[in-house]
Order: structure tokens, then C-alpha cells, then sequence
């Protein structure tokens, strides 16, 4: 019976190693067709892929070393003695010294990644300059919406609103290419910005204004969440992030432009 | 205070109350003070297990409506649904939903997994395991109790206040937990909630007191610190670990319980307006409650894993009949999660908008309390490494702690690592890490003791079919629930959404879902067969003598069930708990702490070595 229960748990390991190895063939993977369309989410998606093999690595061994000493444990015989042992001062030396190295190198690894999305400065062109930062939008939160400013063409956000400010709801549009800043703020409780194909989220704090950046490397609709939990209709933030190009942006926030400012008052035809 | 200096005259009186100061044993109590207001650690440590048996049913039957939700939404809930949102057609709405979810982590965390282990097996186990006839304050003991009802009662009547039960995460960000208006449940129900905390709290920080002057003072002779059972490193450890975070959290509490009720403004910036109500004054920040619930939460997250990690060190070593494996590795590094654990609560926070370069810091320390951890495991596994291992439901709910723990371990560095966990946080992946730890590793370690020192408790086996009925049923459950938020979490589903499919690209997920609350409700039933092995063996169940184990620790050596004053004779300890096998044992394969090895026959064995 011992070794049954020793195949039990080594079976349990091998199934969920199996669950694992083919739930980005069940769809129970990264979103969409699983590639992330922006440079930072290339950058998480290769991290997470780095930590998982460690991870898997890991998770391989420990099992099977459980799996192994159950078997044992299951076939001692009677007469056999058992491993009269109070630990091994080497084996921990190892063991504390392995992981620790594996562990810092995780951590500082990752590190940045990180100041590129969180650090101004931080992102950098291949020749090692700056990435210029356009600040698009503000994107501000409320219970159960967004509610997006954009500064008219060629004027630059302000923190306050002004009179040719353009305005949408539940559609945030930026254009592809470069690095796009959004600055992020709440009317009343705490939200978090989402967006899942992209790998971007920062929470909405009430009382500042939080700059997040990002690129859209594709040009594309996006869905767009909120992930704090802020209410009751927390699971209804639906928006969409609309990514297009920079001409196609112009073009759209003067179109937008036009017809927000259009007031249906026509000149009388001649 | 008495039994700080116990003298013959209090000896088998721990109670010392203003009746029955007569002095032969077998003195009779009345109801009231043997099962009630007990000063007895055991009765004290059986109130609180029982009562966290049933909460956790409580809990459970929460956490299955919240499934309920998740795998047909919108639709009508058969007899929980009927009773409770009869008014609603038998659905679950959308701010009932938030209000089950946190409820569920409420009622699971404050009343289950922390009263179990520092409460139930803390109160039970320190005296025995050390030799002491009581805890040094059993007043304080008693009411540490007794202020559990308060915040049961107050958690239970939030849910009649108007508007429902709170509904701001067990988390209770402001403001939607501060302004009235913010939630249907931010009214009073909010208020109560934080008051159930403040009282939760209080209970916790009488039982650490008493835990950490009992174990300090009241050792029995030769039970030197190094010579302890790991159960009682880890509860000593547990007990500091709440002695310091606790206030904070009270502290807290106290200052959002003052921001609506007071107006103060600790948590509240000025000019927010929520659903049309006139703008807020202040000058407050909301992140430092995130800051303050943190760092009390993040010690609470090792102060309800710690004990079990104990627990499991002991009952491992006795069912594979061999030593722990590297004693001392195994009381610093949970020394090392300890003290880790104080600096790493802003992981919680990483893309909460706190200074970025904090994110950095914090997701050091955060990976590298995996190294604590890590030696653990290899330490369990060098413990079952060759030894003679007893199949029994307490060795397999062991053997599920530890290889649940690896999963929940290893899944949790990724959400350290802050790149990644801006796309994982706040989605099922850490709903996944979180359960596997606390479910997966606390709880069956909780099962596996229940299972174990029962015959201590009530001097009868608990029933060993059913528990291995019990325990496949709930671990091929507990699974099929909870391996599947990883991918969940992988796929972008956020967490506390009444609705995910209301997001095209979630709605492929629908079917997984319906398996995990099929295989959830195969768990919420298997629950019964351990409550009805408990009630049945503890008047059914065949009888035991002191040691069924044949096991080490003093607590064996006491009658089953130990009296009041625990011991008959004073335990005087010679050896370590873990001297399974040792070839000075004789002819049985273990060797009891009070078991005194004559010198030549040390020599003997050492030679025949």
C-alpha cells in the first residue's frame, strides 16, 4: 500500500506537469495568439518564460526526489535500519548556497525591465540615448468608467483641462510606434489600468496622477480592464484600447475634434 | 500569574478561581467552568478548534457560492441562492458577489487558519510539548478565547446592516472602504468589520503574550531551547511575529474606524467625489493604509503558515521514524522567514504607485525569502530520505503539505519578480499561489495534526479509513480547483470579477471554470466526512493509551487525555524530540525525551556501532 500512495504523489506531479505543458494548446495561456504587442511585454513574456523553465526545473526534482524517498520509505524492510541521521552540514551548505545564487541572479535580472517601465530615463534607444516619452492622454477612472482627455493636435497635455481638450469614453486611442505616456487618475476610489495583450498595469491612486507608459507595437484594438477591485461593477470597466498610427491618430483626434465642437450650427446656403 | 511559579499548593489548581480550593484530584468542576470559561489550555485549545471547524464550513460554503457565480453566472442558485437572495430570484448579484468574496477571506483568515494553528494547536500543544501544567496566564488564555465571540458576532451582523455584508476585499482598500458611499457595503457594515478585526486582534495578541512567557519561563528541567520540539520554535516564533505586527494593524483600524466616524482624514485626499456625493477635505493618502494593512498582513501570511510548517517537522519525523533532518537549519531559517517577513509587504504593492525604486528593494527581499523556505522542503524530504514510512492519513496529509508547498513556493517567485507581476497582479495566478499555500500547505498540515494529536485530546483514534477517504477526496479536489487559476492568471483573468465572460477574451474560459467548481464542490463535501470522523470518534472511536505513535515529544508521556495539571510525574528531559531509531533506543525505534539512557549503555550501542 506504501508504494501506491508513493506512485499517488509522483502520478500527481507528472499530471500537473502534463496540465501545464499543454494549456497553451487548450487555450489556457497568455491571451489572444499569446505574443504580447508591446516591447515591454516581449520583455515580462521572456521573463516569465526564464522563471518557469527554473521554476519547472525545480519542481521536476523536488518531485521526483519526494516521489524516491517515498518508494524507499515504502519498501524498507522489517529488519532493515533506518537512516539514523540528524542532517548533514555539507548538504545544507549546498543547498542554502544554490538556490541563493539562483535566487539573486532572478532578482537581479529582473531588475531592468522594471526601471524601464517604471524610471524615467530608463528606456533606452539601441545607441544608448533616452526614448522620448510622448504623453498622449489622461485617463481617468471613475465607478465604471474611463473618461479620456487628449490635448488638441500639436498642444501638449496639461495637468488641468482646457477649452480645446478632446474627450472619450471607454476608448483610449495612442498611436503606435514610439513610447506613449498615459497619465492615470481616479475621481473617486482606487482603480488599476489593464491592459492584458499589452502586459500594462498601474493602479489608479484617489489624489494623484500616476504616468504610465508603454508602446503599441501593432495597430489594433485592445481590450482594456480594471484590475483593483473598485465596487461593485468593478468586472464592468469595459474599454478598449485603440492603437493606430500616428497619422491615423491625428486624423482621428481632429475628426473627434470636429465633431465634439460641432454645435449643428451650418451657415445658410447662398 | 500563579503557575509562573507553580508550588504544590496550585499544582493540579491552575484555575485557581474563587471556588474549589480543595486539594485531592479528583475534584469535580461545574460545566460552566470545565467546558465554558475554561482556564485549561486543552479545553481552551478544543473551544477554539472546534469553533474553527465550523467556521471553516462557514467559509467553505462562501467560497462555493463565489464559484457558483464563476460557473453560471447570472443564474439562479439552488437552496443557498433561494435562502439568501430570494428576493433577487435565487441569483447572486453583482455587490452580493463582492460581498461573498470578502467574506470568504475574512471568515477564512481571521476565524479559520490563524485561531486554528496559534489558537487550537498553540493553546493545545505549548504546555504538553514543554511540560508545563498550564500556560503562564490562563486567565488571559481564557479570554483570548472569549474575545473571538465578539468578532464572530460582529463579522455575522455586518451581513444584516443596511446595504449587506462589507464588500471591499478582505484587503479593505480606501477609499471604497472609507466613504459611506463608495459601496453598498461601506456603510455600517464596514464599521462592524473593522471592529470584528480590532477584536480578532486583541484575541491574537493574548494568546502571543501568553504563548512567548510560556515557552520562555515554563519549560520543564533539561528543555533547553535547542532540545524543543519545532512545533514550539515555530509557535515561539509565530507569537513575535504578532507581538510586533499586530499593533500596527490595530493602529490602522482604529485610524479608518476614526475617518468615518470622526472625520479625520488619515486615509482620505481632498476633492474626490464618489457617486455624486459632495467632494471629500483632507489632506490624507490612501496608500497608507496599504502600507499599515500590509505590514501587519505580510507577517500574518508566515503567521498562518509558520505553525504548520512545525506541526509538519514534527508529525514527518515520527511517521518515517527518523530524525528531522538538519534540527537547527530548520529553526533559523524559519527565524529567517521571520525576520524577512517584516521587510517584504510592499511585494503587495508593486504597481500600487509607491516609489518605484521601492519595487526594487522589496522584490529582493521578497525572492529571497524563497531561500528559507527552499531549505525547509529539502529538509522534509531528507527527512522521509530513508526512513521506515507509515502510510496513515496523518503521513499523507503531511506528504501534501509538503508537495503543495512546493507548488505554492515556486509559483510565488514569479509574482516577486516585478516584471512579471505587473501583467500577473490582481489575477487569478496569485488567487492560485495563495491557496496553494495557505489551503495547500496550512490546512492539510492543520488535518494531518487534528488527525495526530486527536487520541491526545479525547484518548480515542480518530477513524483511519475515513481520514484516507477524506483526505484523497479533498486533495484530488483541492487541485483540480486550484491548479487551474494559473492558467486563469496566466490567460489575464482578474480577480473579484462577478463576470469574467463579459470580456470576449476571457470567455473561452468559462468550461475550465465549471470543472473548478465542480472539483470545489467535491471538496466543500468531503468536509463533512472530517467533521463526522471528529464528532464520531471523539465518542466512538477505539481507545488509546499515552504514546499511540510511539512517539518522542512529553506530550506522549501524559495520560489520554491528559488531566488538569496535565503531567503525574514532572517530565525531566535528556534528549532532543527526534531521536527515532537511535541506536541507544533498545529494542523499540524510538526514544522518549524523558528517557534517561544509562552512560554504559551509550557506550554499548557506540561501540556496537
Amino acid at each position: 500500500m506504501g508504494k501506491f500512495w508513493a506512485v499517488f504523489f509522483t502520478l500527481t506531479s507528472v499530471i500537473i506537469f502534463i496540465v501545464s505543458w499543454i494549456s497553451p494548446a487548450m487555450h489556457w495561456w497568455f491571451p489572444g495568439d499569446g505574443n504580447a504587442y508591446s516591447t515591454l511585454g516581449g520583455k515580462i513574456d521572456d521573463l516569465f518564460y526564464l522563471i518557469l523553465v527554473i521554476v519547472s526545473v525545480t519542481f521536476v526534482g523536488t518531485s521526483a526526489a519526494l516521489g524516491y524517498a517515498l518508494w524507499r520509505g515504502a519498501a524498507i524492510k522489517p529488519d532493515e535500519k533506518v537512516w539514523f541521521s540528524h542532517g548533514s552540514h555539507s548538504l545544507e551548505v549546498i543547498w542554502t548556497i544554490v538556490p541563493s545564487a539562483v535566487l539573486l541572479f532572478i532578482a537581479l535580472y529582473q531588475l531592468d525591465v522594471w526601471a524601464e517601465y517604471r524610471m524615467k530615463g530608463f528606456a533606452k534607444e539601441k545607441d544608448g540615448s533616452p526614448k522620448v516619452i510622448t504623453v498622449v492622454a489622461e485617463a481617468t477612472a471613475r465607478q465604471f468608467e474611463w473618461r479620456i482627455r487628449y490635448p488638441a493636435n500639436g498642444k501638449p497635455l496639461k495637468p488641468t483641462p482646457q477649452p480645446d481638450d478632446i474627450y472619450s469614453v471607454n476608448e483610449l486611442h495612442v498611436p503606435t510606434g514610439g513610447l506613449v505616456s498615459i497619465t492615470l487618475r481616479t475621481d473617486d476610489v482606487q482603480h488599476a489600468f489593464f491592459v492584458p495583450m499589452l502586459r500594462v498595469k498601474q493602479d489608479a491612486v484617489p489624489g494623484k496622477m500616476i504616468p504610465v507608459w508603454f508602446d503599441a507595437t501593432m495597430p489594433g484594438d485592445y481590450e482594456m480592464l480594471c484590475a483593483e477591485l473598485c465596487g461593485w461593477g468593478h468586472y464592468k470597466m469595459k474599454a478598449k484600447l485603440v492603437a493606430q498610427s500616428a497619422d491615423d491618430f491625428e486624423a482621428w483626434k481632429d475628426k473627434a475634434s470636429a465633431e465634439q465642437f460641432d454645435d449643428g450650427y451650418r451657415k445658410p446656403a447662398e | 500569574m500563579s503557575t509562573l511559579n507553580p508550588t504544590l499548593d496550585h499544582a493540579d489548581h491552575a484555575d485557581h478561581g474563587d471556588h474549589s480550593h480543595g486539594h485531592d484530584h479528583a475534584h469535580k468542576q461545574s460545566f460552566i467552568s470545565q467546558y465554558v470559561f475554561s482556564t485549561d489550555h486543552k479545553m481552551i485549545g478544543k473551544q477554539f478548534l472546534i469553533t474553527t471547524l465550523f467556521m471553516m464550513m462557514v467559509g467553505g460554503a462562501l467560497a462555493l457560492a463565489v464559484r457558483w457565480q464563476l460557473a453560471r453566472p447570472w443564474e439562479r442558485m439552488p437552496v443557498f441562492g433561494d435562502m439568501v437572495f430570494g428576493a433577487d430570484g435565487g441569483q447572486i448579484s453583482p455587490d452580493a458577489y463582492t460581498m461573498l468574496f470578502t467574506m470568504h477571506a475574512t471568515v477564512m483568515i481571521f476565524l479559520v487558519i490563524i485561531p486554528v494553528l496559534a489558537g487550537a494547536f498553540g493553546n493545545f500543544l505549548i504546555p504538553l510539548q514543554i511540560g508545563a501544567d498550564d500556560m503562564a496566564f490562563p486567565t488571559l488564555n481564557m479570554l483570548s478565547y472569549w474575545f473571538m465571540w465578539p468578532a464572530i458576532f460582529l463579522f455575522g451582523a455586518s451581513f444584516f446592516m443596511y446595504g449587506g455584508g462589507p464588500a471591499a476585499g478582505w484587503t479593505s482598500y480606501p477609499l471604497l472602504s472609507l466613504l459611506r458611499e463608495a459601496a453598498p457595503g461601506s456603510g455600517d457594515a464596514q464599521t462592524l468589520w473593522l471592529l470584528g478585526l480590532t477584536f480578532v486582534g486583541v484575541s491574537s495578541m493574548m494568546g502571543s503574550v501568553n504563548y512567548m512567557t510560556t515557552i520562555i519561563n515554563m519549560r520543564a528541567p533539561g528543555m533547553t531551547l535547542f532540545r524543543m520540539p519545532l512545533t514550539i520554535w515555530s509557535m515561539f516564533i509565530t507569537a513575535i511575529l504578532q507581538a510586533f505586527a499586530l499593533p500596527v494593524l490595530t493602529a490602522a483600524g482604529f485610524m479608518m474606524v476614526s475617518d468615518r466616524m470622526l472625520g479625520t482624514c488619515f486615509f482620505v485626499p481632498s476633492g474626490i467625489v464618489v457617486n455624486n456625493a459632495p467632494p471629500t477635505v483632507g489632506g490624507g493618502q490612501t496608500l497608507l493604509w496599504q502600507h499599515l494593512f500590509w505590514f501587519y498582513s505580510h507577517p500574518a501570511v508566515y503567521i498562518m503558515l509558520l505553525p504548520a510548517m512545525g506541526m509538519v517537522s514534527d508529525m514527518l519525523a515520527c511517521m518515517c521514524r527518523k530524525p528531522v533532518f538538519g534540527y537547527k537549519p530548520m529553526v533559523y531559517s524559519m527565524a529567517a522567514i521571520a525576520g524577512l517577513g517584516f521587510i517584504v509587504w510592499g511585494h503587495h504593492m508593486f504597481i500600487s504607485g509607491m516609489n518605484p525604486a521601492l519595487g526594487m528593494t522589496f522584490m529582493v527581499s521578497t525572492i529571497m525569502i524563497a531561500l528559507p523556505s527552499a531549505i525547509k522542503t529539502f529538509n522534509w524530504i531528507g527527512t522521509i530520505w530513508g526512513g521506515r514510512v507509515q502510510f496513515n492519513s496523518v503521513m499523507l496529509y503531511c506528504i501534501a503539505f509538503v508537495s503543495m508547498f512546493i507548488i505554492g513556493g515556486l509559483s510565488g517567485i514569479f509574482m516577486a519578480a516585478v516584471p512579471v507581476d505587473i501583467y500577473i497582479h490582481d489575477t487569478y495566478f496569485i488567487v492560485a499561489h495563495f491557496h496553494y499555500v495557505i489551503f495547500g500547505a496550512t490546512l492539510f498540515g492543520v488535518f494531518g495534526a487534528i488527525q495526530f494529536w486527536f487520541p491526545k485530546m479525547y484518548g480515542r483514534m480518530m477513524n483511519e479509513t475515513l481520514g484516507k477517504i477524506h483526505f484523497v477526496l479533498t486533495f484530488i479536489g483541492f487541485n483540480c480547483t486550484f491548479y487551474p487559476m494559473h492558467m486563469l492568471g496566466i490567460a489575464g483573468m482578474p480577480r473579484r470579477y462577478a463576470d469574467p465572460y463579459h470580456f470576449p477574451y476571457l470567455e473561452h474560459l468559462l468550461p475550465l471554470n465549471q470543472f473548478m467548481t465542480a472539483s470545489a464542490f467535491l471538496m466543500g463535501m468531503a468536509q463533512f466526512l472530517l467533521l463526522g470522523n471528529f464528532f464520531y470518534s471523539m465518542y466512538f472511536g477505539p481507545k488509546c493509551g499515552r504514546n499511540p505513535w510511539g512517539a518522542n515529544g512529553l506530550e506522549w508521556t501524559a495520560p489520554s487525555p491528559p488531566g488538569h495539571g496535565n503531567f503525574d510525574v514532572l517530565p525531566v528531559v535528556y534528549h532532543g524530540p527526534y531521536e527515532y531509531g537511535s541506536p541507544v533506543s533498545g529494542d523499540k525505534d524510538f526514544l522518549m525525551q524523558t528517557e534517561y539512557v544509562p552512560l554504559a549503555q551509550r557506550v554499548a550501542a557506540e561501540e556496537h556501532h
